[in-house]
């Protein structure tokens, strides 16, 4: 299965806000931020149409989310997930001595996980709390 | 018959908008509608209406599930923790009223605990910079009647300050910015086509990461001093056609958000920026200002600073204040062990955190005092939910400018909810007692 090389940050959508103030437990949270948002050349470079699940790894850890395509694009290379818990999932936890994780600028590896749900907020930091995702 | 409560604050954002129009229903106790808000400020009011809404506080059990306990065991519980343990982290802060702030630092200053509020994952290093280099900063009024050079660095407003531009720094009619957006001139810097990009008239899609390059390019044109062709992916050109809308201006404006804070180089990023402002000031007037996000973040630092001197990241455990970020910093200590104990008001750890440090708070004793149902409540031992601040109680918020504004109480909160100031007051009361024993 083909894997693609990407650079990966984080930050605030509106959706994310709006979201988040609705209750991190619902689906429109997930919805909202179970994603991650990619140019529409990098998409095709993995071979995937949008809406199709992806598993996206890098060196601190994994998560499933949604690949979409970029709405604030174009933007080759970078890829995009919404603060929260799929991003925090697999961003650099290192704060060199500032008190700050490395949240933006994360290398990544992005494949395609067509048959893997994207988990709850609730569900996923509960399992990955317990080792078990 | 509805009435209107007018000049209703929102307790979102740092832009702490005064401007809200709340219709609630005649026996003060149900919110009909929402006027002026932005999408998220207007949800947040009608969140607190939900009515799946936890009432009471909730304890973890053996089996993960949740069982309803009463505030009294909440209180013993919350004491006891803090009591036992040597060294207790007290983080978030920073969506609650400084007073509530107050009464958490008695608490923290008695059991000797690590306060930490969430500018340890947001500003925290534009703080350090300022402690390096100073800053030259304004109140957002004015910008509003003077700013005609308006650059974001870094920061989208459109998606998380959305009412910023339309109140403060882009089309408002001011006294010397008559024309309203005719009058500015707008910079984004960002390396995504943002939707702040797409309206601005100048906008540079750095290289992700490069943005120290960019900043000492920007004060090496100001100096007509030699450049490479390109500098973080932008063309020379560019760079010095950008210095030359700076300096033309007549009063100019830096934002700047988690673009810079949280990219590597960091803290040296603002440094950078504000220096650049200071050369700007050479030319024409040059302020810089950090687009907080929770709406009492800068609060939290205004209260931790003027009662321990420093604004984050405080360390009381020795019996009196230290400040290192990076050894007394939340992730750091929760990556190396090094806390017992954590307890957590006003901000949401486990969806913002890095997991490694979630998985932290999930293993130790831990309370979690919200008012929704959040990662962080459901990996804690106890969640206690309280009253909202600035919708079901008053308080006092600081605006990212470090102005202080009273929230409004809109509507009374469910019956026997608690606000945050109570819950504290109970715990501290309670930390009398157990320590009056010591």
């Amino acid at each position: 299965m083909a894997k693609l090389k990407l650079n990966l940050i984080s930050g605030r959508t509106i959706q994310q806000g709006v979201a988040m103030e609705g209750g991190k437990e619902k689906d429109a949270y997930t919805k909202a931020c179970g994603i991650i948002e990619m140019d529409p050349s990098d998409l095709k470079k993995l071979g995937i149409w949008k809406g199709t699940n992806v598993r996206v790894t890098s060196e601190w850890g994994s998560v499933v989310v949604k690949a979409v395509e970029a709405t604030q694009g174009p933007h080759p290379g970078l890829a995009y997930i919404p603060m929260g818990p799929w991003a925090n999932s697999v961003v650099n936890p290192r704060t060199y001595s500032t008190g700050m994780p490395t949240f933006k600028g994360v290398p990544i590896e992005v494949e395609p996980a067509m048959n893997e749900p994207v988990l709850s907020s609730v569900q996923l930091v509960q399992k990955k709390c317990r080792g078990e995702a | 018959m509805s009435k209107s409560v007018t000049d209703v604050i929102c307790p979102f954002c740092g832009t702490l908008c005064d401007d809200l129009e709340v219709i609630v229903s005649d026996d003060g106790k149900k919110i009909e509608d929402i006027y002026n808000a932005c999408a998220i400020g207007a949800e947040k009011f009608m969140h607190a209406q939900a009515p799946d809404r936890i009432k009471r506080p909730r304890m973890q059990q053996p089996d993960g599930s949740y069982k309803e306990v009463s505030y009294d065991e909440a209180v013993e519980y919350t004491a006891r923790m803090l009591y036992n343990a040597k060294k207790p982290l007290m983080y978030g802060w920073s969506s609650t009223s400084c007073e509530a702030q107050s009464v958490g630092h008695e608490i923290a200053e008695k059991v000797g605990a690590i306060v930490d509020n969430t500018a340890t994952v947001c500003h925290g290093t534009t703080l350090i910079a300022v402690q390096d280099v100073g800053i030259p900063s304004c109140t957002l009024g004015e910008i509003k009647n003077r700013a005609d050079r308006i650059i974001f660095w870094g920061c989208n407003p459109c998606h998380a300050h959305p009412r910023h531009q339309s109140r403060y720094s882009v089309f408002p009619r001011g006294f010397f910015t008559n024309k309203g957006h005719m009058n500015r001139k707008v910079i984004v810097v960002d390396p995504r086509v943002t939707d702040t990009a797409k309206l601005a008239d100048y906008h540079y899609q750095i290289e992700q990461g490069r943005d120290f390059e960019l900043l000492s390019a920007f004060r090496v044109a100001l100096r007509n001093e030699p450049l490479p062709e390109t500098v973080a992916g932008i063309p020379r050109e560019k760079i010095i056609e950008g210095a030359e809308v700076m300096k033309s201006g007549r009063f100019g404006i830096i934002f700047f958000g988690m673009g810079v804070t949280q990219s590597l180089s960091k803290n040296h990023n603002i440094d950078n920026a504000i220096m650049l402002t200071k050369d700007l000031n050479e030319f024409t007037k040059f302020s810089i200002m950090a687009m907080r996000g929770h709406y009492n973040v800068t609060g939290s630092g205004q209260v931790l600073g003027w009662q321990f001197g420093y604004p984050f990241s405080v360390d009381l455990s020795r019996g009196f204040a230290r400040y290192n970020p990076g050894e007394t910093s939340s992730n750091d200590l929760l990556r190396r062990g090094e806390v017992d104990a954590v307890f957590v008001l006003g901000s949401d750890p486990g969806a913002h955190f890095p997991i490694s440090s979630v998985r932290k708070i999930a293993q130790l004793p831990s309370v979690c005092v919200d008012p929704h149902i959040t990662p962080t409540s459901e990996i804690s031992k106890l969640h206690v939910p309280v009253a909202f601040v600035g919708v079901e109680v008053g308080g006092n918020c600081y605006r990212m400018d470090n102005v202080p504004i009273e929230a409004r109480k809109v509507v009374d909160p469910p019956e026997g909810v608690l606000t945050d100031v109570e819950f504290l007051t109970r715990v501290n009361a309670r930390l009398d007692q157990l320590m009056g024993g010591k």
